[in-house]
């Protein structure tokens, strides 16, 4: 496998793991819009098809990828780390 | 392209064969069954509903199972039904596509009487339909529909855009497609929007999603706990719009033409949205409903939806469903989520399997014996 993960577009905020990536990793992160790859070190597992934080991203920001709004994260997120329902919430049904 | 269907009296071309006996209401169930367990070749459509439904909710009924008996699939059926004068329309509603038809009512005759004459006209049915052969047709000629379901990001990256390119390479060949799953755009609706073919459908499109999600959210109810799913949150989905964006992908990038009520047929070709529930035996029972002779079904971590009038073909990028659901998985794209193949040979694949599956192989899902037949209602009955 020549990457790790996957992003939409260049300027999306998170990859998706192809593969479970173990923590200290060098996540080699191919983009599907044929934009130049990217990498990151994990900070923490990350399961196949979870997502990673490319970019730092600060408490209430938004979160893209597809190039759009997933939701917001509710706490500040490291490059490397796990993004997922633990620290990112739908801004549009937020329960 | 290399099809062979079965051509209808009313010209519509289907990719299967079934003779239906067709409960109109719950309390008939039985008497279908019954049937079935008599005659060989045939196909019972039990269900949970027919009584005193009124309105809108009434409407959707009939429609669904007069589409489902019309559906080119389908080459002749049998209605069953308590009642004599809904039994009749169902089966005048189904007999206006010109294939054979007999009705049934239970009242005054029993159970076991209704089942000796329904099986000696669903024996008859049977001996001409298997004389029926297939023959070559276009892929104009077919309507076919999509969806996937236990989603995750493995789609959004790679099932789902594999999907879309053959969505796209279908509608080029002149073919009807229908997507639905109507709440499950929140987040990415404005894409679709953009999508559409005039501003009518625009304002058409954006009126039933706003009442969909306005409908939900007068229930009060959180949504959170059932979308995402606990598969879909497993498989690494975080909220409704990741899901949403990674399920517009399967659409492809075609203009909608349309905007369909449920179970309403489309009327031309191309890419057509249905308003539908994004639960898969419900939508699918819809499309089909509407025509549609063959669903395409991506899934991450693992659907095992099929449906009895329509083969299902189930297509998984997700490299540990493939690994313990095989059975499940008609088309293994495994190799495209690891780069071993890029998104045309993907597609490739899958349009492979759809010509196999119009000429007749059976699917997963058929030959598993999945034959999820469930009703859309609106509201309680009276």
């Amino acid at each position: 496998m020549t990457y790790h993960a996957l992003a939409h577009r260049q300027g999306d905020a998170v990859a998706v793991a192809v593969g479970d990536i173990a923590p200290g990793t060098r996540v080699e992160v191919r983009m599907l819009d044929g934009s130049p790859p990217v990498a990151v070190t994990a900070a923490e597992p990350i399961p196949l098809g979870h997502k990673v934080a490319l970019r730092p991203l600060a408490a209430g920001e938004d979160v893209v990828e597809y190039g759009e709004r997933i939701g917001r994260a509710t706490q500040a997120i490291a490059p490397g780390a796990h993004v997922h329902v633990h620290n990112v919430r739908s801004a549009r049904w937020p329960g | 392209m290399r099809l062979t269907g079965y051509r209808r009296p009313d010209g519509a071309v289907g990719v299967r064969n079934h003779v239906a006996i067709i409960p109109l209401d719950d309390l008939s169930n039985a008497a279908a069954e019954g049937v079935a367990r008599l005659v060989a070749g045939v196909l019972a459509l039990p269900h949970a509903y027919g009584r005193l439904q009124f309105g809108e909710d009434l409407d959707l009924f009939f429609r669904t199972m007069i589409g489902t008996g019309a559906n080119p699939n389908v080459a002749a059926a049998v209605v069953i039904g308590i009642e004599p004068t809904w039994t009749r329309r169902l089966a005048d509603g189904i007999a206006a596509t010109g294939k054979p038809v007999e009705a049934f009512a239970v009242e005054g005759a029993g159970d076991l009487r209704t089942i000796e004459r329904a099986a000696r006209a669903a024996q008859a049915m049977v001996a001409d339909a298997t004389e029926l052969a297939r023959e070559p047709v276009e892929p104009r000629e077919l309507v076919v529909s999509i969806k996937c379901g236990e989603s995750d990001t493995t789609l959004g990256v790679a099932g789902n855009p594999a999907l879309g390119r053959v969505v796209d390479r279908l509608v080029d060949a002149g073919a009807t497609v229908i997507f639905g799953e109507t709440s499950e755009l929140t987040g990415g609706e404005h894409l679709i929007a953009a999508r559409c073919a005039t501003p009518a459908v625009r304002e058409a499109f954006l009126r039933t999603y706003t009442a969909y999600v306005e409908f939900i959210a007068s229930t009060g109810a959180d949504l959170l706990g059932s979308q995402p799913t606990e598969g879909n949150i497993r498989g690494g989905l975080s909220t409704i719009e990741e899901k949403a964006l990674g399920n517009i992908q399967k659409t492809g990038t075609k203009p909608v033409r349309s905007v369909l009520a449920p179970a309403e047929r489309p009327a031309g070709p191309g890419l057509h949205f249905m308003d539908t529930s994004s639960a898969a035996a419900e939508m699918i029972t819809l499309a089909a409903a509407a025509g549609s002779v063959l669903h395409f079904f991506t899934t991450g971590q693992g659907n095992v939806i099929g449906n009895p009038i329509v083969p299902v073909i189930k297509i998984s990028p997700n490299p540990k469903t493939v690994g313990t659901m095989r059975e499940h998985i008609d088309v293994d794209l495994t190799a495209l989520l690891a780069g071993a193949i890029g998104l045309e040979e993907a597609s490739d694949r899958i349009m492979t399997a759809f010509e196999r599956t119009v000429r007749g192989r059976l699917t997963a899902a058929e030959i598993l014996g999945h034959r999820e037949f469930v009703l859309t209602k609106l509201y309680r009955s009276a």
